[in-house]
């Protein structure tokens, strides 16, 4: 069963980004996704990015479902079912927040709820960047061209950080190298950490097996998931699966890019 | 308590996993091993690399009555399937290997590749109810039927379970024509569709899907019970169960193992375990000591 809501508001964030808001009688946690439909184009995973009373998907655009989407104004209608999977648990001390072009979206709604916590907000180039004044304080801008702040990936300049603070927990989201990069820093330096995942998902309630990645199903088991399980998951980084179920390396995969939620 | 044999294959307890849920990686089958499965079913694999249809591929029912997919045979391709496979086997349960073929070639060679991996049994999938050319479309035609288990039977030297439609009007005749195989499998889903009345459109990219879950239990509890009237078969139960009184209704109608797959969705992983608990605990409260004693038991002399 979908529910049908109606867009009140479109907001440019960046380059081919945009947020849509809506409201909604659901009452999601941050990292929490939803299954949108357009009808007769696509229906995709999305995480949330806005959890009050207005409610908003941060999309980027990159395939059918999200182009179509951009072409959505005001009062255009979104099918949705959801919130699904498992969000961001809040834990104690301070917090290191590791976004990577539209991963920064994902990890937005728990920035705001987090108190003690430095934000790094990373992408290729300045005009990639989102929600550039979205946080008043303890953000740190990364970028591939350093044609905004730190010139460098996200995760070198995380390693500089953590060097000079004493973070107890990360939090991460973006393209899955960079995920796995921080999952190695965060083991290495005995932090914990949470990482939301994005893989080729389809049916989204934890049926198909499509998005499983080392027997977790991202839908159901994650998207978010803890160091326990992000320690001990030898495919992320390295093996991926075709629509198709077939193991792919990360040569084979042609569809590693920015998070696409 | 629970222990079963099914086409002389032992089982630790009659509940397996039914093929197309979280069973296309090794994995995820390894996982559902370790969560209490007797057995597991594969994903149906064919021929070729299938990346199965577009979104939506799922529908979720209101009021858990189920749910209707159109997947759309997704699968790496049998020759991709070694590895899975390998793994699987390490999940310490008895592996069913599931095909699907659009002829008794096809499902001859993917039944010895299957072998070669070294799967406990082959389920031919003669019935899924979406996808053109395969499965239904050829499992509701007795010829064909026949033709593919009896090539098939020949070939291997593994036991070879028939998965029949109950889109069809003559099950018990599509039993018989597949008699020459070792057990049979009822129910796959029922073709049906849904329509979303704000978009004015249906909602499957497929249109056409698979109906499962709790609302088709009733067509699979028939279809067992016919079929067990009227062959000398060994039979497999699927379709809508959600619970031990669920697995016991099946096997009281004459299967002797049952399959769980849509009930994940509901009552997750733990599904296994927690289905088991509830049978041995009805069998404990009936003071039926060995699940054999209640295989057909409620069928009408």
């Amino acid at each position: 069963m979908y529910r049908v809501v109606e867009i009140e508001e479109v907001r440019d964030e960046a380059k081919d980004v945009k947020t849509f808001f809506f409201r909604d009688t659901s009452n999601p946690q941050p990292g929490q996704f939803y299954m949108i439909w357009i009808p007769q184009v696509d229906e995709f995973p999305m995480s949330i990015s806005y959890i009050g009373e207005l409610k908003g998907f941060t999309v980027k655009k990159i395939g059918k479902g999200t182009t179509k989407m951009h072409s959505l104004q005001k009062g255009d209608k979104l099918w949705l079912r959801g919130p699904y999977g498992k969000g961001f648990k809040i834990e104690e001390g301070k917090a290191l927040v590791v976004g990577g072009g539209t991963g920064m979206a994902t990890l937005a709604p728990l920035a705001e709820m987090l108190g003690n916590k430095d934000i790094i907000i990373a992408a290729k180039s300045e005009d990639e960047i989102i929600f550039r004044n979205r946080f008043k304080e303890n953000v740190f801008f990364a970028t591939d061209d350093g044609s905004l702040g730190f010139k460098g990936f996200a995760t070198k300049l995380a390693e500089r950080m953590i060097e000079e603070d004493d973070y107890k927990i990360i939090y991460t989201c973006g393209p899955e190298m960079m995920i796995r990069k921080m999952v190695d820093i965060a083991k290495e330096r005995k932090i914990k950490i949470q990482a939301s995942l994005e893989r080729y998902m389809k049916c989204g309630i934890g049926i198909c097996d499509s998005c499983t990645i080392n027997g977790y199903r991202v839908c159901v088991d994650g998207p978010v998931f803890s160091e326990e399980i992000l320690f001990s998951m030898d495919d992320l980084g390295r093996r991926w699966r075709a629509k198709s179920g077939k193991s792919i390396s990360k040569e084979e995969n042609h569809d590693i890019g920015e998070k696409s939620q | 308590m629970l222990e079963t044999v099914v086409s002389g294959i032992r089982f630790s307890n009659p509940l397996l996993l039914a093929s197309g849920i979280m069973d296309e990686t090794a994995d995820s089958m390894i996982r559902i091993s370790k969560s209490g499965a007797g057995g597991i079913v594969t994903k149906s694999i064919g021929m070729e690399e299938r990346e199965g249809y577009e979104n939506p591929v799922v529908y979720e029912l209101p009021n858990g009555l189920g749910l209707l997919n159109a997947m759309g045979l997704p699968n790496p391709g049998i020759e991709n399937y070694k590895n899975e496979i390998k793994n699987a086997l390490k999940g310490g349960v008895p592996v069913i290997g599931s095909i699907f073929g659009k002829d008794a070639g096809e499902f001859l060679y993917l039944s010895k590749r299957m072998e070669d991996y070294g799967v406990h049994a082959i389920e031919l999938n003669l019935s899924c109810p979406h996808a053109k050319g395969y499965g239904m479309e050829i499992g509701v035609d007795e010829n064909l039927v026949e033709e593919i288990v009896n090539e098939v039977k020949k070939s291997v030297n593994i036991p070879v379970w028939a998965k029949l439609t109950p889109n069809t009007h003559k099950i018990v005749d599509i039993a018989k024509a597949a008699e020459k195989a070792d057990a049979l499998v009822l129910i796959n889903t029922v073709r049906g569709m849904a329509i979303d009345v704000d978009a004015r459109v249906p909602v499957l990219k497929n249109v056409y899907g698979g109906l499962s879950g709790p609302c088709i239990k009733p067509i699979g509890v028939r279809a067992v019970y016919e079929v067990y009237r009227e062959t000398q078969k060994e039979i497999v139960g699927v379709g809508g169960i959600l619970n031990g009184r669920d697995a016991l209704e099946y096997i009281m109608a004459g299967a002797k193992a049952v399959q769980i797959g849509t009930a994940i969705y509901y009552r997750g992983v733990g599904v296994f375990h927690e289905i088991a608990s509830e049978m041995r605990e009805w069998m404990k409260k009936n003071k039926v000591s060995k699940i054999k004693e209640l295989v057909g038991i409620a069928q009408v002399r």
